[in-house]
């Protein structure tokens, strides 16, 4: 057993003994990253890029760095590659309006899957609608995995863009992005990766990831709201419209016109994030100091123990993958007779945050024939008795609701 | 306050067998209405003879406490006038504390007197989250009663 547990006291909200098994929306924050954020604005803070003054430069240089460590954390080999945006969502938007609007038209076709998140789907069907372009959706199989014979399949000349999950925030499934990335390529199409539970939960080589792009959120990986991530290869970015016009992003500008900044700072217009890119920065630092790969195998041993005990739980059934391959630490569930509302208000009165509801995925959700369910996720401050809880309060809730008695 | 008030015998009782669950063939009003935050579904077919409610059908999905609620609901709505369940919705309302009343004169000796088996929700008022799960039903009513009539 990877044995994390030193690490629940660098987390101060766990202070209160809250099994937090909601990270899968938003992580907690390590005092690591709290006092980055407020060093960094109690002592060298300015608008980056603009002042000629030393404060200026030295918050420049933190943001710079902050980029500078996300490409080294994510494998990129050009720090120019890596965006700034405000987090996932944001940066799935840019793509599909910044890319989409320009390359896609009436007769080509957009492929996404049954699985995505609201953020990877909702977008591509706005720039759809704008530009005559169709969607297409690669489904899934009865054992909860995309279904590779039918992107094969659906793969077609007509096909321009591939916009899939890394890892689905409901199924906890990672689909093979190399090798899909690799067939789209195959045909010219581009392929358009939502990593917000990805990057968090998994090294990512973005060099040998095989995607175009790739989206993430700070907040789901120990770092602050209100930043995240774009990256992309260049030549895909340089393909891409900035998706808003302002400060910064530009190289010169006329009344009538003008022309953009290199990139990335061309799609980074208005100040950005400045003191949430140093605590991203401090975010990575901390997951570096435990090792993604110890991470990625601490959630999963976490998951494989849940699994384990859930499965003895009376009238309990596991929304997704009960194998470990290709899987991380998220397990949605269903328990017969009781209403996920219902689990998510039992389990708090446990102690044991989880989220209930459709999980921003309506179309997986009606796919799996369910109205919600309720999700438990894995984070590195996750414990044994994390688990004991939820399966604890799980049984509570079916002897409160009579389930299998 | 347990999880035992919250989910008292008589919710689960209406949870797992709704009363007047369905459909009519030829309602007068019908609403329905979705809480978009959690997906719950509630539908809600009323049928008047005279100025009194003389049929009620309720169908959707949720959880115990919205389906639940809206269950109870149709059983106190049947044979009382318009003006009567508006009355009637104000006092849930209050117990459940959403215009800012609370004390609507339950009587803890004589549980039921004052609302019948509604009054087993107002443990729901101690959970903020779930009182707009009690109040769906309520909503839909309502709509249903000012909306234009089918027939």
């Amino acid at each position: 057993m990877t044995d994390l547990s030193h690490l629940k006291a660098d987390f101060p909200v766990l202070s209160n003994g809250v099994h937090f098994l909601d990270s899968g929306a938003s992580s907690q924050k390590p005092i690591s990253v709290l006092e980055a954020m407020d060093d960094f604005a109690r002592t060298s803070y300015a608008n980056v890029h603009r002042g000629a003054y030393k404060l200026s430069v030295a918050a420049t240089d933190a943001y710079e760095a902050a980029r500078e460590r996300v490409a080294s954390f994510i494998g990129a080999s050009d720090s120019g590659e890596v965006i700034f945006t405000r987090g996932a969502t944001t940066a799935l938007n840019m793509v599909a309006f910044g890319w989409g609007l320009e390359h896609l038209g009436p007769g080509d076709r957009i492929l996404t899957t049954e699985i995505e998140h609201h953020a990877n789907l909702v977008p591509w069907q706005m720039v759809a609608k704008r530009t005559g372009a169709t969607l297409d959706h690669v489904p899934m199989t009865d054992d909860f995995r995309l279904d590779l014979g039918a992107y094969d399949e659906k793969l077609g000349p007509d096909v321009r863009v591939v916009a899939v999950t890394g890892m689905s925030n409901v199924l906890g499934v990672m689909p093979p992005i190399r090798s899909i990335s690799d067939r789209a390529h195959e045909i010219g199409a581009r392929v358009v990766v939502d990593a917000a539970q990805l990057v968090p939960h998994s090294p990512v080589a973005v060099a040998t990831l095989g995607a175009d792009f790739v989206a993430f959120s700070s907040h789901k990986m120990l770092g602050p709201t209100g930043i995240g991530v774009l990256w992309g290869r260049m030549e895909a970015l340089e393909e891409m419209e900035p998706f808003e016009g302002g400060g910064e992003m530009i190289s010169d500008v006329t009344l009538q016109d003008a022309t953009w900044a290199a990139i990335p700072h061309r799609f980074e217009a208005g100040t950005p994030p400045i003191i949430e890119a140093v605590g991203l920065h401090a975010a990575i630092d901390y997951l570096d100091s435990i090792g993604m790969e110890k991470v990625l195998e601490h959630d999963r041993e976490l998951t494989g123990i849940a699994l384990d005990r859930l499965g003895d739980v009376p009238g309990l059934n596991i929304q997704g993958p009960t194998t470990l391959e290709d899987r991380g630490g998220v397990i949605s569930m269903t328990l017969d007779g009781v209403h996920a509302h219902d689990l998510a208000t039992i389990l708090d009165e446990e102690g044991v945050a989880v989220r209930s509801g459709h999980h921003c995925a309506k179309p997986l959700m009606r796919r799996l024939g369910v109205a919600a369910t309720a999700r438990a996720s894995f984070y590195v401050y996750n414990t044994e008795e994390d688990v004991d809880a939820l399966v604890g309060g799980l049984r509570r809730a079916g002897d409160l609701f009579g389930v299998g008695g | 306050m347990s999880l035992e008030d919250l989910y008292r015998e008589v919710i689960l009782d209406h949870y797992r067998s709704p009363r007047n669950k369905g459909h009519l063939d030829s309602p007068d009003f019908r609403a329905e209405g979705v809480n978009p935050l959690c997906g719950d579904e509630i539908t809600i077919d009323l049928a008047f003879d005279g100025d009194q409610v003389s049929q009620v059908a309720i169908s959707g999905q949720g959880c115990s406490i919205s389906q639940s609620s809206a269950s109870m609901m149709s059983e106190a709505i049947k044979g009382k006038t318009k003006g009567e369940i508006e009355d009637l919705t104000k006092r849930f309302r209050d117990m459940m504390s959403l215009d800012g009343e609370a004390d609507i004169g339950l009587d803890p000796d004589r549980p039921g007197a004052v609302l019948g088996d509604l009054e087993s929700l107002q443990g729901v008022r101690k959970y903020p989250v779930r009182i707009k799960c009690a109040s769906l039903g309520w909503n839909v009513l309502l709509e249903a009663l000012d909306g234009e009539p089918l027939t």
